[in-house]
C-alpha cells in the first residue's frame, strides 16, 4: 500500500512539473530554434543528475528519525502551499493553471527578446529552456529524494518520476504542443493532498509520536486531508458570491 | 554574495512560499508534538489538528 502510494505520489508530482517544463521547452524551441532549446534541456538534465547523485547517497546516511522530522516539516510547509493554492483554484478564487495561456505568454516574450549568440547557441533560447527545466526539475528531485529516502526507497520514487518523464516526453514529441488537456489542476490538488499527508505522517513520527496502527494510519491521514480539503472548497464556494 | 542571497531566496520561496506564518505554524506544531512526547504524552493527534488550523488560517489570510 505504502509502496503504491509512494510511486503514485512521485508520478503525479513529477508529471505536473514535467508538463510545465515541456511548455517552456516548446516555447523556446518553436520561437528561438530547437538546437538552443534542446541544449538548455540537456544542460539542465545533467545539472539535475549531478544534484541527485550528490544528495541521494548523502541522505541515506542521516538517521531515519531525524530525516523524517526534517523531511516531514519541509513537505508539510511545501505541501500546505500547494494545497492552499489548489483549494483557491477549485473554489474559484484563483485562476486555473492554463498551459495554453502560459505557452502564449512565453512565446510572445521569446519572440520579442534580442538575439545574442554565445557558444554557437541562441542565448535567450538556451537560458529559457535551461532555467525552466532546472527549476521544475528541482521540485521533482526534491520530491523524489525526500519521499524516497524517508520511505527507504529512492528507487521506487524515481520509478514514479521516470514513468511520468517518459509519458510526458513521448506525448510532447507526438503532439508538439502544450499538454493543455492534462487535468493539471486536478493533479496539483492531488499532489497538494499527498505532500500534506506524507508531511503530517512523517513529521509526527519524527517528533517521536507513534501513529495508532503504524503504517496503517497513512490512509486514514490521507482521508482526513482529503475531507479537510473538500470541506474547505465547499465552504469557500458557498462564500464566493459574497466576495464576487 | 549576491548569488548566495539569490540561492537563499530561491529556497525560501520554494519551501516557505508567500505565507511564512504557515511555515512557522508547522515548526510550532512539530515542536509542540516533540515537547508533549518528551513529557510522556503520545501526541500523534496534534499534527492533524494543527494542519487543519494552519490551512484554515492561511486560507483566511489569502482571502482577506
Amino acid at each position: 500500500m505504502t509502496a503504491a502510494f509512494l510511486v503514485a505520489s512521485a508520478f503525479l508530482a513529477s508529471g505536473v512539473e514535467f508538463v510545465e517544463a515541456l511548455t517552456i521547452v516548446l516555447a523556446s524551441g518553436i520561437t528561438r530554434g530547437w538546437r538552443s532549446s534542446l541544449a538548455g534541456l540537456a544542460a539542465a538534465t545533467v545539472a539535475l543528475a549531478a544534484i541527485v547523485a550528490a544528495l541521494g547517497p548523502a541522505l541515506t546516511l542521516v538517521p531515519i528519525d531525524v530525516l523524517r522530522l526534517v523531511v516531514g516539516g519541509l513537505l508539510l510547509a511545501f505541501g500546505l502551499q500547494w494545497l492552499r493554492k489548489a483549494i483557491l483554484r477549485a473554489s474559484g478564487y484563483k485562476a486555473l493553471h492554463d498551459e495554453d495561456a502560459i505557452f502564449a505568454r512565453e512565446t510572445a516574450d521569446a519572440r520579442g527578446a534580442a538575439h545574442e549568440e554565445r557558444a554557437g547557441l541562441d542565448w535567450y533560447g538556451f537560458t529559457l529552456s535551461f532555467k525552466g527545466v532546472l527549476l521544475e526539475g528541482l521540485e521533482v528531485a526534491f520530491i523524489v529524494l525526500t519521499f524516497g529516502s524517508t520511505q527507504g526507497s529512492i528507487g521506487l520514487a524515481a520509478l514514479g518520476a521516470g514513468i511520468a518523464l517518459v509519458l510526458v516526453a513521448v506525448v510532447g514529441v507526438l503532439v508538439r504542443a502544450p499538454l493543455a488537456r492534462v487535468p493539471e489542476n486536478t493533479m496539483k490538488f492531488a499532489v497538494g493532498v499527498m505532500l500534506t499527508t506524507f508531511g503530517t505522517f512523517w513529521a509526527t513520527e519524527g517528533a517521536g509520536a507513534h501513529w495508532p496502527g503504524d503504517d496503517a494510519a497513512l490512509p486514514v491521514v490521507l482521508a482526513f486531508v482529503v475531507a479537510l480539503s473538500f470541506a474547505a472548497v465547499a465552504m469557500l464556494r458557498r462564500q464566493r458570491p459574497a466576495y464576487a | 554574495m549576491r548569488r548566495l542571497g539569490a540561492f537563499g531566496r530561491f529556497w525560501w520561496s520554494f519551501v516557505v512560499g508567500d505565507d511564512w506564518r504557515a511555515a512557522a505554524g508547522v515548526v510550532l506544531a512539530i515542536g509542540s508534538t516533540a515537547a508533549l512526547v518528551a513529557g510522556g504524552l503520545d501526541a500523534w493527534w496534534l499534527m492533524p489538528v494543527s494542519v487543519a488550523g494552519i490551512l484554515t488560517l492561511s486560507l483566511r489570510r489569502e482571502l482577506r
